[in-house]
């Protein structure tokens, strides 16, 4: 369970976070929305202390995130697994060197067991006889899949995912969303996804929190979403002539 | 001066953070071993060929500049031997290495911010500074001497050979010269600012990838700024090396 309470964040005097409070539950795949820069990401980077705040509280189950210091920090993130936008899957590295770097950073497994869960990841996201490709040899959605691959290789507590399916055609996006929500229940982990995708939302959205200029403005999930009263979540919603008709019909 | 203190601020946190305790060593002294090959080892040949024509070109100056019968013809090979050890071997070196070494380790390593890869570093646990860096620095601190040594023999015999094929010196007035009144501290002297050079370079360069902000216009602009500020930092540090040294 991740906990926000009262979180302020501005840049240089300009506020980009004001005052948000949210709570994301462990298995179930939480979702932000919001356009682009309404400040999703620092939100994301801000939870994970990528982004120190001005203030409020994060609490990752019982520990106060954003009050430990460095090194307690660093333990925290153990539990954390993260996919990134453009994927951050090291270029020097292969695929099988990617996914065994946690393994190898923080665990004192043979080479045996390592190379056992490092193929056990890989075929849990369907990347088979890909081990010594480089990230460069691959497609964006290979990419993902590997970086997801990286991400739960130690079991994590904590999955955070930003933007999961940009750059991504409609069915892979659909493909990768889908693994998430399957990886989120399978291990039971607090899952919070980044996205401004509608059709995320309405995949996988089980808890799906709307951020508009900063503020929270909306949350609920994807079957409260199409009868919201809130005008600028229908705006993002309904942005689209083919959603508009939609909502017409409604 | 407020801009320069901050930025040289950011400089010492961010070396403080580098020489933290390793998370794991032994990931370390393998990300060590490829950083001495790829540092290290792949420096070899532009050493070699540089050091090769500057102590040709230095025998033969040496030898246009002191064409006069009072001056005993040894006295080039005398003349390239210090040069080459006391400055061409350490600091021309230095300067070439900034230029390859260190616009290779800024480019690499703001790449890797602008990219989210540092992030991903961080997010795992791992102390990303000290994960890039200090594999870097010991891997430099440990090979760019094994470099000058190798400078220094290659200049020497790039003189030998541009002065006996030029016929400005015969080849036993040149062995005479190069051991004539031989004073081996010059060595340990040029070792020594090899070090503190290949310390400059290394976290310097890092330190302008590691904090690179934007996009591959930012890492190309860090990349220029290590060099420059790599090589404007080893002139002042080898003015100040030399006094304290050789005073």
């Amino acid at each position: 369970m991740i906990t926000i309470k009262s979180l302020n964040k501005s840049f240089n005097g300009k506020q980009v976070l004001t005052d948000i409070s949210v709570a994301f539950e462990p298995g179930k795949t939480n979702l932000i929305i919001g356009r682009s820069g309404s400040g999703k990401t620092v939100l994301l980077k801000s939870i994970v202390g990528l982004h120190d705040i001005e203030s409020g509280e994060i609490w990752y189950d019982d520990v106060l995130f954003n009050k430990l210091d460095f090194n307690a920090k660093k333990e925290i993130r153990k539990e954390i697994g993260m996919l990134f936008q453009g994927s951050a899957l090291f270029d020097s590295l292969t695929v099988d060197q990617n996914v065994r770097f946690p393994l190898d950073m923080f665990t004192d497994k043979t080479e045996e067991e390592k190379k056992d869960r490092v193929n056990f990841c890989l075929q849990r996201v369907n990347i088979i006889n890909a081990n010594n490709l480089f990230p460069s040899e691959l497609s964006g959605g290979m990419k993902k899949r590997v970086a997801i691959a990286r991400a739960i290789c130690l079991n994590p507590k904590y999955l955070f995912c930003d933007e999961p399916n940009s750059g991504l055609d409609p069915i892979t996006a659909i493909l990768i969303d889908e693994l998430i929500k399957e990886l989120t229940e399978e291990y039971n982990m607090t899952t919070i996804v980044n996205t401004h995708d509608m059709n995320s939302v309405m995949q996988i959205g089980e808890k799906i929190v709307f951020i508009s200029e900063g503020l929270k403005c909306w949350e609920g999930n994807k079957d409260d979403i199409l009868d919201s009263d809130c005008t600028t979540l229908n705006d993002f919603v309904f942005a689209n002539a083919l959603a508009k008709q939609l909502k017409a019909s409604l | 001066m407020l801009k320069f203190l901050t930025q040289f601020g950011r400089y010492v946190l961010l070396l403080k953070k580098v020489f933290s305790r390793p998370e794991k060593p032994s990931v370390y002294y393998k990300q060590t071993m490829h950083e001495l090959v790829y540092l290290g080892l792949n420096s070899i040949g532009i050493i070699t060929v540089i050091s090769f024509f500057m102590g040709a070109v230095i025998t033969l100056q040496t030898a246009y500049n002191t064409e006069n019968p009072i001056y005993p013809t040894y006295l080039i090979g005398l003349g390239c031997r210090d040069s080459i050890i006391l400055e061409f071997s350490s600091t021309v070196a230095a300067l070439i290495l900034a230029g390859k070494v260190g616009s290779s380790i800024a480019s690499e390593i703001g790449t890797m911010r602008v990219t989210e890869q540092i992030d991903a570093l961080e997010i795992m646990g791992v102390n990303s500074a000290s994960y890039l860096i200090l594999p870097k620095i010991i891997a430099t601190l440990l090979f760019n001497p094994v470099l000058t040594l190798l400078s220094i023999c290659v200049g020497i015999f790039g003189g030998w050979i541009a002065g006996t094929m030029a016929g400005v010196i015969t080849s036993e007035d040149f062995i005479y010269g190069i051991q004539y009144a031989f004073i081996p501290y010059y060595i340990t002297y040029s070792l020594i600012k090899t070090l503190f050079f290949a310390f400059i370079i290394t976290s310097v360069s890092a330190f302008q990838g590691y904090f690179v902000e934007g996009g591959s216009l930012e890492v190309g602009r860090a990349s220029t700024k290590a060099v420059v500020f790599s090589s404007v930092l080893i002139l002042l540090f080898n003015v100040i090396l030399t006094q304290l040294l050789l005073s």
